[in-house]
């Protein structure tokens, strides 16, 4: 598990049904890109998070592949229709095997 | 390594004709508001004893809008994950007594107003004191914690947490009484030249700020927006930790973070922005 | 990623020298191999994607880019100057509204951002941004 690594998302607290909202996600995570070397000039190996998915009540919503020409700290903005109230579930995949995930409500209204 | 005297001039003369020959960039004349509700102010008249400026300008002016649009939102400040990341350690106990930050300031909105005049005498102490130092001395003797390392992780996004709740007021640090003779040491160096470069402090951030260093919009060099988000490095950087960088800069051998001479640079390079808003922790190239 | 810079600038200048001739970013010919991979060689259309990016990077570790096509199932991003081409692929899902996506982006010198979207029709969109960016300061 890379260490220190710590989402952060904003999602509006309601929304009408039917109504298009904007999303924005930002996850502390250094991005390690596999092109760096060290003091004594070996490769620091890649280390990236490698995927970004966000659903809404288990249906899709964005669904990203990662290179390591994202920056660190990845951010992502992006919007979602809000069909009905429910939760919007986060999730990043890291290069070691971890899985980070954030949850976020919203309600109809 | 000795260079010959006449190639260190060359040097340095050739440094100064680049920063001469670029061209005079003023400052933008954008507005700064974060999130639609803290009003910067990001322009005032000169401290009386900034003499050789009429005004002084934070170092968010001299940015390309990208940037500047970086620090208008909590969200897309890159910073503000670590301001969260420090909120979550004011409230932890650590250290031998059990005790938090927040047992005896309580909410972190108690310390409004304290990054504003920092940093500042400490009569007890006898000693002119940096935020970092006087949560290091809070760690070992409110908490009986260990001290955190002056420009590590820890202490940065503490002082960005601390910083965070100053935000849009003036900076305000005394300069007379028991902080006098520091004061002047600060003074004494920021316009002293160093390095094989022979640069100081003024030569880039008071002769010429505003011009382009290479692609850099050199801006005045004020610190009210510290501990900044470097786009640079991707990380909140500290006062020291930039102070050390400009001096190894000079191509010199740089101070040691935490050290009186910085403590003092510090001190002086505030005092410069006194008028300015605290703006920390901002967004920066 | 200081060391990166400076060390990719100093294989950059041999390559630079090639690019300049051609008039292409050095690793043009990757994006065009992995823009064909992608597309299947298909032609791509132009004026249903936009991209967007400055079109100076104050630093080139953290370049704001937003790609927005209207009716797309992915947008696959490229930099023609970096290293390895590939920086992302956005693919919508049931509940993506405007098909569009902002992120933040390390470009290693200047070149172009190439957004590629698939559309629903199987076609695919293309828009190509230039970024030039710049060393500051003192390197410090």
């Amino acid at each position: 598990m890379a260490s220190g690594v710590k989402p952060r998302v904003k999602v509006p607290k309601t929304a009408a049904a039917g109504e298009t909202i904007t999303i924005k996600t930002l996850i502390s995570h250094k991005m390690e890109s596999g092109q760096r070397k060290d003091s004594d000039g070996n490769p620091i190996p890649r280390s990236i998070i490698n995927r970004f998915t966000t659903d809404f009540n288990g249906e899709n919503v964005v669904d990203v592949a990662l290179e390591p020409a994202i920056s660190t700290n990845p951010y992502f903005q992006f919007d979602a229709v809000v069909p009905e109230a429910g939760d919007f579930k986060f999730t990043w995949y890291d290069d070691d095997g971890s899985v980070y995930e954030e949850t976020k409500s919203i309600k109809i209204g | 390594m000795n260079r010959p005297q006449t190639l260190t001039r060359a040097i340095a003369f050739a440094a100064a004709a680049c920063v001469a020959a670029g061209a005079n960039a003023e400052p933008d004349t954008d507005q700064l508001v974060v999130n639609e509700e803290i009003e910067m102010i990001t322009e005032a008249a000169a401290p009386a004893h900034t003499e050789n400026l009429s005004t002084v300008y934070s170092g968010w002016r001299f940015r390309a809008d990208e940037t500047q649009a970086l620090q208008m939102d909590d969200f897309e400040n890159p910073a503000m994950i670590f301001v969260e990341a420090a909120a979550e350690v004011w409230n932890t106990a650590d250290g031998t007594k059990g005790n938090s930050c927040a047992s005896c300031h309580e909410d972190v909105e108690s310390l409004r107003g304290v990054r504003a005049v920092y940093p500042k005498w400490n009569e007890a102490a006898g000693e002119v004191r940096t935020l970092e130092m006087q949560i290091n001395d809070c760690r070992e003797n409110q908490m009986g914690a260990d001290k955190w390392k002056y420009t590590g992780g820890d202490m940065t996004n503490m002082t960005a947490l601390i910083s965070s709740v100053s935000r849009g007021m003036p900076v305000n640090v005394a300069i007379d009484g028991p902080a006098q003779s520091m004061w002047e040491q600060g003074k004494e160096l920021y316009y002293t030249r160093t390095g094989q470069l022979e640069l100081s402090c003024a030569n880039c951030h008071e002769d010429s700020y505003g011009m382009m260093i290479r692609a850099d919009h050199l801006s005045q060099g004020q610190i009210n927006g510290f501990p900044t988000y470097r786009l640079k490095n991707t990380k909140l950087n500290s006062v020291h930790a930039r102070f050390k960088g400009c001096v190894r800069d000079t191509r010199a051998e740089t101070f040691k973070p935490g050290s009186a001479d910085f403590v003092a640079l510090e001190l002086y390079v505030a005092s410069r922005g006194n008028g300015l808003s605290v703006e920390g922790p901002s967004v920066r190239n | 990623m200081e060391l990166t810079r400076r060390k990719l600038l100093a294989i950059g200048a041999s390559t630079f020298a090639i690019a300049s001739i051609t008039g292409a970013s050095a690793y043009a010919s990757l994006t065009d191999d992995a823009i064909a991979a992608l597309t299947g060689g298909a032609e791509a259309g132009e004026g249903a994607i936009t991209i967007t990016a400055p079109e100076i990077a104050e630093n080139g570790n953290t370049v704001p880019v937003a790609v927005d096509a209207p009716g797309a199932v992915a947008i696959t991003l490229f930099a023609d100057g970096n290293p390895t081409p590939g920086v992302a692929t956005f693919k919508f899902g049931p509940l993506s509204a405007s098909r569009s996506a902002a992120t933040r982006i390390r470009l290693a010198t200047t070149q172009n951002v190439v957004a590629v979207a698939k559309m629903e029709d199987g076609s695919f969109q293309m828009a190509k941004a230039n970024v030039k960016v710049t060393i500051g300061g003192c390197g410090g």
